[in-house]
């Protein structure tokens, strides 16, 4: 048990420290982003206060924002306080299972930027069996989940198949896969299949009552029961990764190919794999996301839970448990963020500026060593480089 | 001009790879510097090369102490030094690469080479050499390349010569050919460090010999000491160098290599229509210098090339076609030539290289779970059979010295139900100790009734282990010998010249 915590601690030092250098140097950003603050310029004593108090209000508004808002508890209750908690879930359940559909890619040594397409493919079968079908609730959502999963392992599995057979590069082929998926789905909704009934505004039927996702804290929050099945998807691929022989493949063959190949390990058949079982986790996340807090298929259905989905999984070290406190951590940024924007006058934009100062630190772990002089941090520089050589 | 270094210590952390080290080159006089990998030669000439800075020490030349921070200082008192890996730039002439850090331009910034041409031709008169100036380093053979390196370090004067490790790329005629070189070097004044591991050069060259183990001077032999004794000074321990070899009876043919064409994807052969058998209880040993084909026709023995033309019968199953796995499952072990890239999975733990290839097998796993029990007590048992010196399996492969990642790489593949042994370069880079080692297991495999495929561009090697000889050139068999050939005849062979 101490030898587990040592290591939980070990690979999450750099990604804590390097949260706390980007809250730290954001802070900076938002002080001197501020007209009030720079206005001050010129009397320092109430400059250094106003811009504390301001850098203070932001992140305090960050966090009632995503975690816990006194305001809502007012007359109504502790539990209704932690409404921004149940949005930074919600937000974060899609973005666990796209972020691990990168983290699995990376432990095979593959970078699958297609997170975006798979998730938009995983939507649009999910969106499609929920809207089209009414049946026996529990048989409902199990084939919207897997309409979503299949469908996206089929588009992502070809991807695989491409790179074992011809050689073609991953990171081309996802990206040119991603602007398929983007203007697939645009045109999808313009078909009589997908418009709602006299409209023609892009636009998807809600999905059928039967085949939504459960809510797990009643009407009055959105938390819904595909959280429970990110997590399940977590340890499942912690489970596969380290239990199984399929994972020991995938692994040897994301650390060392040649040797992999030398050892009679099909590096073919590990990256076709692969690639099917990333694509089902983002197309889980595309159907999760639809049948849990959408419903309505809508061109933007994805945003930028596929790209985000990179960071998320650097952040979380290509590791499951990891990508999971990853996704929470950007979800709960981006919740906070909106809360952020209304009650103060820092902008959204200063969470994209955190979002990227946690990368800039992580993929420059010599700048954390220096500045926190530590010696032995762990580090995975094969993780960011690889992929594009091979 | 003389060197000598006083009291030479360098730490790195924990690790003393230098601990005052006293030695003196005088001058015109060939010094060898004797030791194993690891045992602080490259650290100490890195020194003398103001590459890296000694913890303590002096270094004197002529008497006199300079201070050397920065290979130009040492350039400067007239050291110079030929790395192991040459540092030439491939598309770069001769010339070029002679005067790089040393340019001297016209006006315009124009390239002046008309003085270093004239200096590097008579330079190269006065010792012998035929070099060509204009002529592109990569289109030069690896010993010419060499001259040219020796020939860099001369044109700006060096007195005292490094040569570390120069004879591991060079075949064995191109080594007698620098030995040669060197002398005529001694006997113009130049004063030589030698830097090797290879006894019978290091006996036919030097004028003392200095024996370093573990960071420290341990003797000073004279160069008519046997290599026996060398040896034992080296590992601090007495050791075989010609393994003990017992005739036996060789059974039937277990491999049967038959019009076997290997070509690259444009096409072109790499191994062109090659033929031969090993039989069981044999060591066929395929000797060659680098680059002729031999890894290719290693690795199409495993089905690791892609194009491939031909038969490869392992006892009466055709192997051509089938994958990776399949081939090693019809009973063949195979010890790549890299280990680093193609033996082990440096970032996972011993235990789990050793089961790289048995991994889908009882007990290891059960369906599609993989049992750590099995794995772990499997990996503790090979652990002390093949003598792997780890503090635990469970350290990745990466933390291993060279001969305990190729015991690593040993165990696992001799631990399968095998017909044939395909050895691949098994000793490169290894010390005496894990050299006996590999030798001992891999006669012990062919005393067993294995057939054994040993790839090897080591002559003594070769000398020492096979039972015939294949010799590779430009992708084909030149000839297969008996063991009892002459170095001389292999060595010819070895560069293209059958009779």
């Amino acid at each position: 048990m101490k030898k587990f915590l040592d290591r939980v601690l070990g690979t999450a030092l750099l990604p804590a420290l390097s949260f706390v250098m980007a809250f730290f140097i954001s802070g900076f950003v938002i002080a001197l982003s501020d007209s009030k603050v720079l206005k001050l310029i010129h009397s320092p004593g109430k400059f250094i206060t106003t811009a504390l108090s301001t850098v203070g209000n932001a992140y305090l508004a960050l966090f009632q924002g995503s975690i816990y808002d006194p305001n809502l508890a007012r007359g109504k209750g502790f539990l209704q306080g932690l409404y921004p908690l149940s949005e930074t879930i919600v937000t974060a359940t899609p973005l666990i299972l796209t972020g691990l559909a990168v983290a699995l890619a990376f432990q095979s040594g593959l970078f699958n930027i297609g997170a975006q397409g798979q998730f938009i493919f995983g939507a649009i079968s999910a969106s499609y069996v929920g809207f089209h079908f009414i049946m026996n609730p529990i048989l409902h959502v199990f084939l919207g989940l897997l309409a979503g999963v299949v469908a996206a392992a089929l588009w992502a599995g070809f991807v695989g198949l491409l790179k074992a057979r011809t050689g073609a590069h991953e990171v081309i082929v996802t990206i040119m896969m991603n602007y398929i998926a983007g203007f697939f789905i645009l045109w999808i909704l313009k078909t009589t299949a997908f418009l709602r009934p006299h409209r023609i505004d892009p636009i998807a039927p809600e999905v059928n009552i039967s085949a939504r996702l459960p809510h797990l804290a009643g009407a009055n929050f959105r938390l819904h029961a595909g959280i429970l099945i990110s997590l399940l998807a977590a340890y499942f691929v912690w489970w596969l990764l380290n239990r199984t022989t399929i994972g020991f493949r995938f692994r040897a063959v994301g650390a060392n190919a040649a040797a992999a190949k030398t050892a009679g390990i099909s590096v073919g058949a590990v990256t076709i794999s692969t690639m099917a079982l990333c694509g089902a986790l983002a197309g889980l996340g595309g159907a999760v996301h639809v049948l849990g807090s959408e419903y309505a298929l809508t061109a933007d259905i994805a945003g930028s839970f596929g790209f985000d989905a990179i960071t998320v999984a650097l952040l979380g070290r290509a590791k499951p448990l990891g990508t999971v406190f990853a996704a929470l951590l950007f979800g709960a940024l981006r919740t906070g963020g909106r809360t952020m924007q209304s009650n103060t006058t820092t902008p959204l934009d200063i969470v994209l500026v955190i979002q990227a100062l946690i990368v800039l630190f992580i993929a420059a772990p010599a700048l954390v060593r220096f500045v926190f002089r530590i010696k032995n941090l762990k580090t995975q520089d094969a993780m960011t480089s690889k992929g594009w050589n091979g | 001009m003389s060197l000598e270094l006083i009291g030479i210590t360098k730490r790195f952390g924990e690790l003393v790879a230098n601990d005052a080290i006293d030695l003196k080159v005088g001058d015109g006089e060939i010094l060898a510097i004797l030791g194993e990998n690891g045992a602080g030669k490259s650290t100490l000439m890195n020194i003398v090369y103001g590459l890296l800075r000694p913890d303590s020490g002096e270094i004197k030349v002529d008497g006199k102490v300079v201070a050397i921070t920065e290979p130009n200082d040492a350039l400067a008192s007239g050291i110079g030094m030929v790395h192991q890996h040459f540092m030439l730039i491939p598309v770069f002439t001769v010339l070029e690469n002679i005067i790089l850090g040393h340019e001297e331009t016209s006006q315009f910034g124009k390239l002046n080479l008309t003085q270093a041409r004239e200096k590097l031709l008579s330079l190269a008169a006065n010792f012998g050499f035929e070099i060509d100036p204009d002529a592109i380093i990569e289109d030069l053979p690896v010993g010419v390349q060499q001259r040219v390196e020796i020939l860099k370090a001369l044109m700006y004067d060096a007195k005292v010569l490094i040569l570390d490790e120069p004879t591991a790329v060079l075949t064995p005629q191109e080594t007698d050919e620098l030995i040669e070189v060197i002398k005529r070097l001694r006997t113009q004044g130049t004063s030589i460090i030698f830097i090797s591991h290879k006894l019978r050069e290091v006996k036919a060259l030097a004028d003392r010999i200095t024996v370093i183990r573990r960071g420290k001077v341990v003797a000073t032999a004279d160069p008519s000491a046997s290599q026996e004794e060398l040896a034992s000074l080296m590992v601090g321990r007495p050791v075989n160098l010609v393994p003990d070899k017992t005739s036996h009876e060789i059974g039937e043919k277990v491999l049967e290599v038959s019009g076997l064409t290997v070509s690259d994807p444009t096409g072109r052969a790499l191994v062109s229509n090659i033929s031969f058998d090993v039989r069981a209880g044999e060591i066929l040993a395929v000797a060659g210098v680098q680059g002729n084909g031999q890894s290719e026709l290693a690795q199409a023995l495993l089905n690791l090339e892609d194009h491939v033309n031909g038969s490869i019968k392992l006892g009466t199953q055709e192997v051509v076609g089938l994958s990776v796995r399949h081939t090693l499952d019809a009973g063949i072990a195979y010890i790549p030539e890299s280990r680093e890239l193609d033996g082990l999975i440096s970032s996972f733990s011993i235990a789990d290289n050793l089961i790289l290839d048995t991994h889908r097998e009882k007990p290891y796993s059960r369906g599609i779970l993989i049992s750590d029990s099995a794995v772990e007590s499997d990996a503790e048992v090979k652990v002390k059979e093949f003598d792997i010196r780890a503090l635990s399996i469970s350290d990745p492969a990466s933390s291993l010295s060279g001969g305990n990642k190729q015991k690593v790489v040993l165990a696992r593949e001799l631990s399968r139900p095998l017909k044939l042994l395909v050895a691949c370069q098994p000793t490169r880079g290894l010390d005496v100790g894990s050299i006996e080692f590999v030798h001992e297991r891999i006669l012990a495999e062919r005393d067993a009734g294995r057939a054994v495929l040993l790839f090897s561009t080591e002559l003594d090697e070769v000398l020492a282990l096979a039972d015939r000889i294949a010799v590779m050139y430009a992708g084909k068999i030149l000839e297969i010998v008996d063991a009892q050939v002459t170095r001389e005849k292999l060595g010819l062979l070895m560069a293209g010249i059958s009779q």
